[in-house]
């Protein structure tokens, strides 16, 4: 395939478009990386249909209703390789907090008639129903990450995404601990790096925006968290946002429920 | 005239899945359905029990278009109901985060998603491709130059992590400024040849007598505060609203639908805001606008991308004034005291007015949220358009007909991921 540019789709499952968006959203870059790739498909930018195989399929959201388990067969079916962009495609969103939740109430709450809802009990990421080649963190994706996911792609290499935590990336940006110093509760520990430990840098603790780092441990982090006046309350709702879906993640806030 | 159905599967460059539906009998329109198929997400449901500090971040992850408006109507609602007054510095400070928010949604829409519509491409790709690469490079120096408001006070563009009840987690000093103040100096010349393009395209002859609802602020064009007016001599405070608005849940959408409680439609966003406040825009926004051919009360729902336009230049010059004028507070946010409350507030999300209402406990948990999001609102007028804008076109190709349907349907930029999300074009003919 040595000339050919590779073809790309943009799928969307339940999400809010932003990880998406953090592609239009390079703009330094986007005329660049369209000319690298063949954007074949991807609604949010460009009328063109769903049809062929795609070289590379990037796949953002994920799975909530019976349309989109189906969906997403197919689209794994006509792809070379699927990753996925984003916290909800990689662990299921904020919106997996309807998994630990009773659905019809949930329902019953936001619309009027609930028998026009056609939606699954779980939000689930899309390794659970296929098989991915490579996940991007994230809520949303760090643009920087996507650039570079695209260009190792293009070039046939691994990208570069560590996977240790933004504690790392918070001292080597030189920030004062927020929980050393402050006696915040901070994610920072236990999760992965990515944003360039943002929160930190602006006085405010993580809250896990990446998901788990590789081999977290959240029971210690939970300890020390408790010690510093943390509710088991105020803990579940920490590992209760937006990657609670995550083994790591959801393990730990099960073991502070209310 | 013979039967026949005209589809479209996937209406895109909109934010979110849709789908519309024609129903054509014996040559009128008898029907019209915006479909709104975004897979429901529930946040009104999962907001209960949280605390009150977490609603920004969590309700800025309803969209990703426009996550400051999310968090500006939460905070505004939460201050409300605890009573927290907050420093007129940082008020300004907000302001200038929800200019960055206009400037790269607006940019987005007109240069990506819309103006394919009136040049006749695809996409914002094959544009470029096709000779209007200037047009679009210029758009994404726009765009880029709101980002970097919102990333420099929040934190990064999608999902800023800066913004909490009561103000900032960090202030920016004045010096963070300057980098950004180069950028405006450009942009503000680049919104000005924006606002030109938008005008050069041709537009469908297209008018109707709507409601225009949106914010009014005594002495500013309306963002953040203000109280919710229409041309039909509403004049409201948000904790109002739900006395004067209300939703329905129609078997064909996923988003509930807005109307005037007599349960007329009526139409939020750019146009409303334009036409309800132009003499708040600036100097030289007023001057683009002028020179574009808009008239003081524009009907033309299809030159709503010169409304964008303008209000993006209408934000950069007021992202300068802010940053020119800018002292930093004494602190970065006010004390906040959690007590049992109902508390309300509407911001202008840029796809128009954004309501939240929460009921709040003493212990500082969400014991209720509504949230109303302009697409929803817009849905029925959305709907009238299309009834009223293709009956004398359905001798037309097909093409033709599926065309204007979307364009008409881009006019309000819907974001279908605030609404709830998908566009499929159905037209039925029996």
């Amino acid at each position: 395939m040595a000339g050919k540019k590779p073809r790309v789709g943009v799928f969307k499952f339940s999400s809010c478009d932003g990880c998406q968006l953090s592609l239009l959203d390079c703009e330094d870059e986007l005329l660049a990386v369209a000319g690298a790739i063949d954007i074949a498909y991807f609604p949010e930018a460009t009328r063109a249909d769903d049809v062929g195989h795609y070289d590379l399929a990037l796949v953002e959201g994920s799975v909530t209703t019976p349309h989109e388990a189906k969906a997403i067969q197919s689209i794994r079916e006509r792809a070379t390789s699927l990753i996925t962009i984003g916290a909800c495609a990689t662990s299921g969103g904020i919106q997996a907090l309807k998994n630990m939740a009773d659905v019809k109430a949930y329902t019953a709450i936001v619309y009027a008639r609930p028998e026009f809802i056609v939606t699954l009990d779980t939000a689930t990421p899309i390794s659970d129903h296929v098989k991915v080649d490579f996940e991007l963190r994230g809520c949303p994706i760090s643009k920087h990450q996507l650039i570079e996911l695209i260009s190792a792609y293009v070039a046939g290499r691994k990208p570069q995404t560590p996977p240790h935590s933004t504690c790392i990336e918070c001292k080597l940006a030189g920030h004062v601990c927020v929980m050393v110093s402050k006696g915040v509760a901070c994610l920072g520990p236990v999760t992965h790096a990515g944003c360039g430990a943002l929160c930190p840098g602006y006085n405010r603790g993580c809250y896990g925006c990446f998901g788990p780092k590789e081999t977290p441990n959240t029971a210690s982090l939970s300890g020390q968290l408790s010690e510093n006046g943390a509710s088991a309350g105020t803990i579940h709702r920490l590992f209760s946002t937006f990657n609670v879906n995550a083994p790591a993640f959801r393990a730990e806030a099960k073991a502070h429920a209310e | 005239m013979p039967n026949k159905t005209i589809q479209v599967d996937l209406l895109a460059r909109v934010e979110g899945e849709g789908a519309f539906k024609v129903v054509v009998e014996n040559g009128r329109v008898t029907g019209t359905e915006f479909r709104i198929f975004e897979p429901p997400r529930f946040f009104e449901a999962f907001l209960r029990g949280r605390q009150y500090s977490e609603a920004p971040d969590i309700t800025a992850r309803i969209c990703g278009i426009c996550p400051v408006a999310y968090q500006m109507s939460s905070v505004h609602a939460i201050e409300a109901a605890f009573g927290v007054n907050v420093d007129d510095r940082i008020r300004t400070l907000r302001r200038l985060l929800y200019c960055g928010e206009w400037i790269e949604s607006h940019v987005l829409h007109v240069a990506m998603l819309h103006a394919p519509d009136f040049l006749g491409f695809e996409g914002a790709f094959d544009m470029a491709a096709a000779g209007h690469d200037a047009a679009v490079k210029m758009a994404l120096e726009l765009k880029k130059a709101g980002n970097e408001i919102v990333s420099v006070l929040g934190g990064r563009e999608v999902h800023p992590i800066n913004v909490r009840v009561g103000g900032f987690y960090k202030a920016p000093a004045k010096r963070d400024f300057a980098h950004l103040r180069e950028s405006l100096l450009r942009a503000r010349d680049l919104a000005e040849r924006f606002v030109d393009w938008t005008a050069s395209f041709d537009f469908p002859d297209k008018e109707r007598d709507y409601t225009f609802v949106s914010l009014r602020h005594p002495n500013e064009y309306p963002m953040n505060n203000g109280q919710i007016v229409s041309n039909r001599g509403l004049n409201i405070a948000a904790s109002q609203f739900n006395d004067h608005f209300r939703e329905e849940h129609v078997a064909h959408s996923n988003a509930l639908q807005g109307f005037m409680t007599d349960g007329s439609a009526y139409l939020c966003g750019p146009l409303a805001r334009y036409n309800l406040n132009r003499h708040l825009l600036s100097e030289r926004a007023l001057a683009a606008a002028k020179r574009a051919g808009l008239q003081e009360t524009c009907l033309n729902p299809f030159k709503s991308i010169i409304v964008r336009a303008v209000e993006t230049l209408y934000a950069v010059d007021e992202a300068l004034r802010i940053i020119d004028g800018y002292e930093e507070p004494d602190a970065a946010y006010a004390e906040v005291v959690p007590r049992d409350a109902v508390g309300m507030a509407a911001t202008e999300a840029p796809r128009g007015l954004l309501f939240h209402r929460y009921r709040l406990t003493a212990d500082g948990a969400i014991a209720e949220a509504q949230i109303v999001p302009p697409t929803s609102q817009n849905q029925p007028t959305i709907e009238a358009d299309l009834a009223s804008f293709i009956g004398d076109l359905l001798d037309r190709p097909e093409d033709e007909i599926r065309h204007l349907c979307e364009q008409t349907i881009r006019n309000y930029d819907p974001c279908i991921s605030c609404a709830t999300h998908f566009l499929k074009l159905d037209i039925v003919r029996t």
